[in-house]
C-alpha cells in the first residue's frame, strides 16, 4: 500500500517527545516544511516537491536573560488559521510563535513559575513546561501547560499583536496534546479536544469564551496524542490502545489494541479518513475510519503496517490531506523517513 | 523536563559501576579483603546521608561533565585507582548499560523496578556490614517515598528526560554485541516480540460498539510482530520479585568488556553541540560535589601497601593505547578534584560558592561564572 521514499536528513536526531513531527504543505510554492525537536533546538527543513532542494534552519528555545538557552523544547507545531500560518514552539520557559518559515519571532509568552521561595535557583517538584498546540476556529491558538491549564491566544490576521484571551482551567494533570477541527470554514458543535497525563479528555466549543461541552475520564492511563474528526475524538494511550469516542456525548464507539508499547503520535488525513498511529514499539500503522454522523456509527479498519527497525517512533504525520504520503521520526534518528502510496 | 530524574540516574549508573568494578576486581585477582573494602567504601560514599539529601532535591539533570566528575570522585572513594582510559571506559559501559535498560523497559514505570534491581544487588554486596546496610535501606525508603505514587505520565516524563541525556550515544559494548542486543552501528535491538507490558493487551483486536455500549463487531488484524501476554507486575516494595531482568548483573559470568571507539565519532559530534551550552545551574552541581568531597575520609594515596590500580582493559599497553586513540568528541572534559577532607580547602570552596550566591539572579555572565567556578576547583 505504501513504499518507502528517500529520507530527509536533519541536522540533529529527534528527541523522545510526543508528537515530535510537524508538517506544513505550501502548495503555491511546491514546498513542504518539516519540524523536528532535538533537546533545546527545533530543526526545520524545507523540502521542494521535486526532491531537488532542501534547506535547513535551526530555532533555539528562548529564555529570558540568558544568552544561550538550556531550556528544553517540548513541542513544535504549525498552526494553520484562515488568515495566516504560524510555527509555535513550547518549552520549559514559555511559548514562542514564529512566521511559518521560522524567519521572525512574532510573539513570546513566558510561563508563570509557581511562587518561588527566596532561594535563587528554586526548582519546583512539579515540572513546569508548555505542551499541546492547536489552531482553533478562525483566530485562536491554544497551548497546554504542565499545570493542566490551557492558554487561549487571540491571533490577529496580521502582525504581532497576539494576546492571551482566556485561560481554561479544567484539567488537573499536565496537558499532553490538543487538537481541533473545523477551523475557519465549517461550523461544528465541538471544535476542540484536549488530553492530559491521566487520560482525561475535555471537549470544547471555541468562541470569545470557550465552552466546555464534555469531559471523558481517563483510567489513569496517559493519553499522549489526540485528534478530532467528524465529531469523533480519536485518542492514543500509553497502554498502546486507541479509543474512538463521540465527542459531545462521550460514547465509546471503538477500542483498538493497536500497539505493544506507548503510543507517541496520531494523525488523520481529513479528506480520506485515513488514521496514522505510531508508537515506541517501532510500528507505524495505517487505518481507515468511516464516521457516519447520521447513523451515529464509526468503523475502524486496519490497512497497513510499517516497521522502522530498532527505532522508537516519536512522530508520524500525513504530508497531505488525502494521506497519500506520510513522514516519520524516531528517537536518536537523524532523518525524516517518508512513505508514499504505491 | 522532570525534576525528579537525578536520583534514578545516579543510583542506576552507580549500580552498573559496582557490577563492573566487582567483575574487574575478581578478574585481576585482587585479595578478597581489599576488594571488599573498595566496594564498601564506594557504597558508603554513594549513600552518604548529606549526599543523598542533595541528590533527592527537585532539580534539573546535571550536565554530562558534572555527572562524570561525580562518578570520578566516587570511583576513587577508596584505595583503588583508575587511570584516565580505564575511567573513560568504565563510564562508557555504565552509561550504555543504563541507556539500554531505559530503552528496553516495557513501560516507563519499570525504570523504578530496574532501580530496585540495582538496589537489591547493592544490598547483597554489603549484607555483612550492618552500618552500610542501614544506609542502603534508608535509600530504599526514600525511593519508595518519592516514586511509588507517581503516575505513568510522570514516569514517561522522567524517561524522556533520561533519553535526552543519553541522546546520540552509540558506543559499542562487546558484551551487548555478543548477546546480539546491540547492532554493529551501536544502536540497540528493539524486538517486536516477547511479552507486552503489564497493563497492555497484545495488539490485533478492533472492537466496535453500539450507542448503548454493546459490542457489535470484532475484527482481528496482523500486528506484524510476535507478542505474548504481559507478565505479572514486579514488586515496588523493599523486598520482592522485580520480574524484569533489566538492571540485574550481566557481568556475573566473567567476560571481557571492551568498548569500541571507531564508528561512533559522527553521531557523538552532534551530541556535544548541545552539551557545550553553558549551564547556569552549575551551582547545584557544585553543591553535590562539595557534599561528596566533604564526606570523604582522607586517603593516603601514596601508600604502596594498601592502594592498587584497577585496569578495565586486558593489558596496560591496551589501556595506554585506548587513551591515545580516544576521539576528541568522546572526551568527557573531567574536572580533576583531589580526594581531601582538608578543612581549608572546604572553606575556600564554601567562600567561592558564597560569592556565587550573592550575585543573585541570572544574568548573561552568570553562566560563564559557573564554568569559572568549575575550572577553579581544578586547583583545589
Amino acid at each position: 500500500m505504501y513504499h518507502k521514499e528517500k529520507s530527509i536528513q536533519i541536522k540533529n536526531s529527534a528527541s523522545a517527545l510526543y508528537n515530535n513531527l510537524s508538517v506544513l504543505r505550501i502548495a503555491p510554492r511546491r514546498l513542504t516544511y518539516f519540524t523536528v525537536v532535538h533537546a533545546n533546538v527545533v530543526n526545520m527543513v524545507s523540502a521542494s516537491w521535486d526532491g531537488l532542494n532542501y534547506s535547513h534552519r535551526q530555532l533555539q528555545s528562548k529564555e529570558p536573560n540568558v544568552a544561550t538557552s538550556t531550556s528544553l523544547i517540548m513541542q513544535a507545531a504549525f498552526c494553520v488559521l484562515p488568515s495566516r500560518e504560524l510555527l509555535v514552539i513550547t518549552s520549559q520557559k514559555g511559548i514562542q510563535m514564529y512566521e511559518s518559515d521560522g524567519s521572525i519571532m512574532v510573539y513570546w509568552h513566558a510561563l508563570d513559575t509557581p511562587e518561588t521561595p527566596s532561594e535563587v535557583n528554586y526548582v519546583p517538584a512539579q515540572a513546569v513546561f508548555a505542551r499541546g498546540i492547536s489552531a482553533v476556529w478562525e483566530n485562536y491558538i491554544c497551548v497546554g501547560v504542565s499545570s493542566g491549564s490551557i492558554l487561549v491566544f487571540d491571533v490577529p490576521s496580521k502582525g504581532s499583536n497576539i494576546t492571551l484571551s482566556e485561560v481554561l482551567e479544567e484539567h488537573k494533570e499536565s496537558i499532553t496534546d490538543i487538537a481541533s477541527e473545523c477551523s475557519g470554514s465549517q461550523q461544528c458543535i465541538a471544535d476542540l479536544v484536549s488530553a492530559d497525563d491521566g487520560g482525561n479528555l475535555c471537549v470544547w466549543k471555541s468562541g470569545e469564551e470557550f465552552q466546555l461541552l464534555n469531559k471523558i475520564p481517563g483510567f489513569d492511563m496517559s493519553c499522549s496524542s489526540v485528534k478530532l474528526w467528524k465529531g469523533t475524538v480519536v485518542a492514543g494511550y500509553g497502554t498502546g490502545q486507541i479509543r474512538l469516542y463521540e465527542a459531545v456525548t462521550g460514547i465509546l464507539h471503538a477500542e483498538v489494541n493497536a500497539h505493544a508499547r506507548w503510543i507517541y503520535s496520531l494523525d488523520i488525513a481529513p479528506f480520506s479518513g485515513l488514521l496514522l498511529s505510531a508508537a515506541e514499539d517501532s510500528l507505524v500503522r495505517v487505518w481507515h475510519l468511516t464516521v457516519s454522523q447520521e447513523t451515529n456509527s464509526v468503523e475502524v479498519a486496519h490497512l497497513h503496517n510499517e516497521c522502522v527497525t530498532d527505532t522508537q517512533i516519536c512522530g508520524a504525520r500525513f504530508c497531505d490531506g488525502d494521506g497519500y504520503a506520510f513522514a516519520v521520526t524516531g528517537y536518536d534518528l537523524s532523518e525524516i523517513i517518508r512513505y508514499t502510496q504505491t | 523536563m522532570s525534576s525528579r530524574t537525578l536520583p534514578l540516574l545516579f543510583i542506576n549508573l552507580g549500580g552498573e559501576m559496582l557490577y563492573i568494578l566487582d567483575q574487574r576486581l575478581r578478574a585481576q585477582n585482587i585479595p578478597a579483603d581489599k576488594a571488599k573494602k573498595v566496594m564498601n567504601d564506594i557504597i558508603t560514599t554513594m549513600f552518604n546521608k548529606k549526599f543523598l539529601e542533595e541528590l533527592f532535591k527537585p532539580q534539573e539533570l546535571y550536565s554530562k561533565k558534572a555527572l562524570r566528575t561525580v562518578f570520578d570522585r566516587l570511583a576513587h572513594a577508596s584505595i583503588m585507582r583508575l587511570n584516565q582510559a580505564s575511567m573513560d571506559k568504565l563510564y562508557d559501559l555504565m552509561t550504555m548499560a543504563f541507556k539500554y535498560q531505559v530503552l528496553l523497559c516495557l513501560r516507563p514505570k519499570d525504570i523504578l523496578l530496574v532501580s530496585f534491581n540495582h538496589m537489591d544487588a547493592i544490598k547483597d554486596f554489603v549484607k555483612d556490614t550492618p552500618s552500610i546496610l542501614s544506609l542502603v535501606d534508608e535509600t530504599y525508603r526514600q525511593l519508595i517515598e518519592m516514586y511509588t505514587s507517581l503516575s505513568h505520565g510522570e514516569f514517561q516524563l522522567i524517561r524522556q528526560t533520561l533519553l535526552i541525556f543519553f541522546q546520540d550515544m552509540h558506543i559499542r559494548v562487546s558484551i551487548f554485541l555478543k548477546d546480539k542486543v546491540q547492532n554493529s552501528n551501536g544502536r540497540f535491538v528493539l524486538p517486536t516480540s516477547g511479552p507486552v507490558p503489564h497493563g497492555t493487551q497484545v495488539p490485533g483486536l478492533i472492537r466496535m460498539f453500539s450507542c448503548t455500549g454493546e459490542e457489535v463487531t470484532r475484527l482481528q488484524f496482523n500486528n506484524g510482530g510476535n507478542y505474548t501476554a504481559g507478565l505479572r507486575e514486579g514488586s515496588f516494595e523493599m523486598f520482592g520479585d522485580r520480574v524484569t531482568k533489566l538492571g540485574t548483573n550481566m557481568y556475573s559470568v566473567s567476560r571481557p568488556v571492551e568498548t569500541h571507539m571507531s564508528g561512533t565519532s559522527k553521531s557523538s559530534a552532534q551530541h556535544t553541540k548541545v552539551n557545550t551550552a553553558p549551564n547556569p545551574l552549575a551551582k547545584e552541581e557544585l553543591n553535590l560535589l562539595a557534599k561528596l568531597m566533604g564526606g570523604l575520609e582522607v586517603q593516603k594515596t601514596g601508600n604502596a601497601d594498601s592502594g592498587f590500580r584497577v585496569n578495565l582493559f586486558a593489558t596496560d599497553e591496551e589501556e595506554e593505547e585506548a587513551l591515545i586513540t580516544r576521539p576528541d568528541e568522546l572526551s568527557y572534559g573531567v574536572i580533576n578534584i583531589q580526594a581531601t577532607k582538608d578543612h581549608q580547602a572546604n572553606a575556600e570552596l564554601a567562600k567561592i560558592m558564597g560569592e556565587f550566591t550573592e550575585s543573585g539572579h541570572q544574568s548573561p555572565s552568570a553562566s560563564s561564572k559557573g564554568d569559572d567556578l568549575l575550572a577553579m576547583m581544578d586547583g583545589l
